[in-house]
């Protein structure tokens, strides 16, 4: 298994006419967690979707050690799983069809789901807590809620590389205790999981922190050096400011007045 | 029993009401007509009952079943590639398309469009079906693509429209056309005889077998683009697949029974009133509710002011405009995902 699950090099990406990101080199390692982290409009988003193929982009990127356009799309589906901001969510779905979205670049066309993949949606939905609402629909579930089968729906696939863009948007402060715990398990079980957070004291929580600036990687180091709490606070012009509190780090807004 | 295994079994039971009721109605199609009603087995005894029931009424029930169920079929295929609960296949342009397809087939060919040969019926439903692929690219590329729902309506409409004059022109310059294709325009299914219904049930065969294949990106893409494609799903190709699927199967439909409007519409929202469930069980229901719906629209209009007949698209699109503006006064079709 490669040391490096995801590598950028010379990666440019637009938006419209707009240069969202210039010219990123960067090298994700396996079996961790890494979280981008950085002021709206920094990039983050555009970054994790060209890492997972999703819009066009120049430079290069390769997965696993295989260069991700080169890949069978299905191969690359089962590699790499993706959880997207604001992911739309069909409301007549139940929970168990909806998880089980996750399982079709594993089946071939025509074939019904088989053992191995209500297996997997069993496991995603009991490790997001979303089974027992399995045979309800998304229509009659709350944004929270449906935030947890859309991650059930992302862990059915079973990629050894997770990216997730804004996972705990609509999670209570349970759910995101759970979230970390989910995550844990994850990494201590061999995927890569890389997040997009905009809660700083939960991003600190991860093994690595990309920090991004417009457009630009600005940092990237372990959460618990110094180093990476000084580019973090300047990211976001000093206005927001890393503590240690029981042995982890928190980030709290620095006083005006 | 789990509540997905509740789901299944409000499926399935559905499945069978509606068989039941499409035995039913052909039964009842049978029997109704400008001559009265009249007992399908007495017409064992009674050549021209048996005629009358055989070469008019049964075709013509039977076609009115397979014209509704392609456009529920179109129905819940558009509902699902568009990602728009309003969408159906006369909302898109296609329909429209179609009909200019018809008739500019009719200039060129110089025929009724209920002609009974087989050539000529292949070629106006070929007619169709390139208008109606026409149409649909056309909403496309106004639209620029299908990410934007109001900018995909309004394109439809303007398409819709914009066709809808072409005819207009086509059938101004040609009365004899002008004269074939009010029928047409009005929606109908009283020429359909054998051979069209031999055309569509093949048409229907062919779609619902490709959409049997494709519903899981259908399914995939109600997650939106970019999961649809983190999935694996080659979109392009299939999205055009479908495109493909939609306009034949309107086509087929138009071509041979004209414009009838709003069963594509509801039948996949009264079936989701029943049944949640993926594209593949949605798309099948939808089919057969569609089948059911003109069925029952088409008893209705030769029975509600026997012995003259209503034409079935008027009666259809009476009813339907009726359902839109109900779904409208619910707000559930236009309504965004709850948010918390």
């Amino acid at each position: 298994m490669p040391t490096i699950a995801l590598q950028a090099r010379h990666l440019c990406a637009r938006l419209g006419n707009a240069k969202v990101l210039q010219d990123i080199d960067l090298d994700l390692p396996a079996g961790r967690w890494t979280c981008i982290v950085g002021p709206n409009g920094a990039g983050k988003s555009t970054l994790l979707k060209a890492l997972a193929g999703l819009l066009p982009y120049t430079g290069q990127v390769t997965l696993m050690g295989s260069a991700l356009e080169r890949l069978p799309v299905r191969q690359r589906a089962r590699t790499l799983a993706w959880l997207g901001q604001n992911e739309s969510c069909p409301d007549d779905l139940t929970v168990w069809d909806l998880a089980m979205l996750g399982r079709l670049p594993h089946q071939p066309w025509l074939a019904v789901p088989d053992a191995a993949d209500d297996l997997a949606v069993e496991q995603a939905l009991r490790a997001t807590q979303a089974w027992d609402w399995r045979g309800r629909t998304l229509g009659q579930l709350s944004g929270g809620e449906r935030q947890r089968v859309l991650l059930a729906r992302a862990l059915a696939v079973q990629a050894p590389v997770l990216l997730m863009d804004e996972p705990l948007a609509n999670l209570d402060p349970p759910h995101q205790a759970d979230w970390l715990e989910l995550v844990r398990r994850l990494v201590v079980n061999g995927t890569t999981v890389v997040s997009v957070l905009h809660e700083l004291t939960l991003a600190l929580h991860a093994d690595e922190l990309v920090v991004m600036d417009q457009g630009r990687i600005t940092h990237q180091g372990r959460c618990d050096v110094h180093a990476t709490h000084q580019s973090l606070e300047a990211v976001f012009d000093h206005r927001v400011e890393v503590h240690e509190l029981h042995g982890r780090w928190v980030t709290l807004p620095r006083r005006q007045i | 029993m789990t509540d997905v295994g509740r789901q299944s079994r409000r499926a399935a039971r559905l499945v069978g009401a509606l068989l039941a009721l499409g035995a039913l109605l052909v039964l009842l199609g049978a029997s109704v007509g400008s001559t009265g009603f009249e007992r399908v087995w007495q017409a064992w005894r009674d050549p021209v009952a048996w005629q009358i029931v055989w070469d008019i009424r049964l075709p013509r029930t039977l076609g009115a079943w397979s014209a509704g169920a392609l456009l529920g079929l179109a129905g819940a295929v558009a509902q699902g590639l568009f990602r728009n609960p309003l969408a159906d296949p006369y909302l898109l342009g296609s329909a429209s398309g179609a009909s200019l397809g018809v008739a500019l087939a009719l200039v060129s060919l110089g025929v009724s469009p209920f002609a009974e040969t087989w050539l000529l019926r292949v070629g106006l439903t070929g007619a169709a079906f390139g208008g109606a692929v026409l149409a649909v690219l056309l909403t496309l590329l106004l639209a620029r693509g299908v990410q934007q729902t109001l900018r995909l309506l309004l394109a439809g409409v303007i398409v819709g429209v914009v066709l809808g004059a072409l005819t207009a022109l086509v059938m101004l310059f040609d009365p004899e056309v002008m004269q074939s294709m009010q029928a047409f325009m009005l929606g109908s299914t009283s020429f359909v005889g054998w051979t069209a219904w031999w055309l569509m049930v093949a048409t229907w065969v062919v779609c619902a077998a490709l959409t049997w294949m494709l519903s899981p990106v259908l399914d995939g893409l109600s997650l939106g683009e970019a999961t649809a494609q983190s999935l694996g799903l080659p979109l392009v190709p299939l999205r055009l697949a479908l495109v493909v699927v939609l306009a034949l199967a309107t086509g087929a439909a138009v071509a041979q029974t004209g414009l009838i409007a709003f069963v594509g519409l509801a039948a996949p929202h009264l079936v989701r009133s029943v049944a949640k469930t993926t594209h593949r069980r949605l798309i099948a229901l939808s089919s057969l509710m569609g089948g059911v719906l003109l069925m029952a629209a088409d008893v209705l209009a030769r029975g509600l002011l026997a012995p003259q007949e209503l034409p079935v698209g008027a009666l259809t699109a009476v009813l339907g405009g009726g359902y839109l503006l109900w779904l409208m006064h619910r707000g559930d079709a236009m309504a965004p995902s709850r948010g918390s």
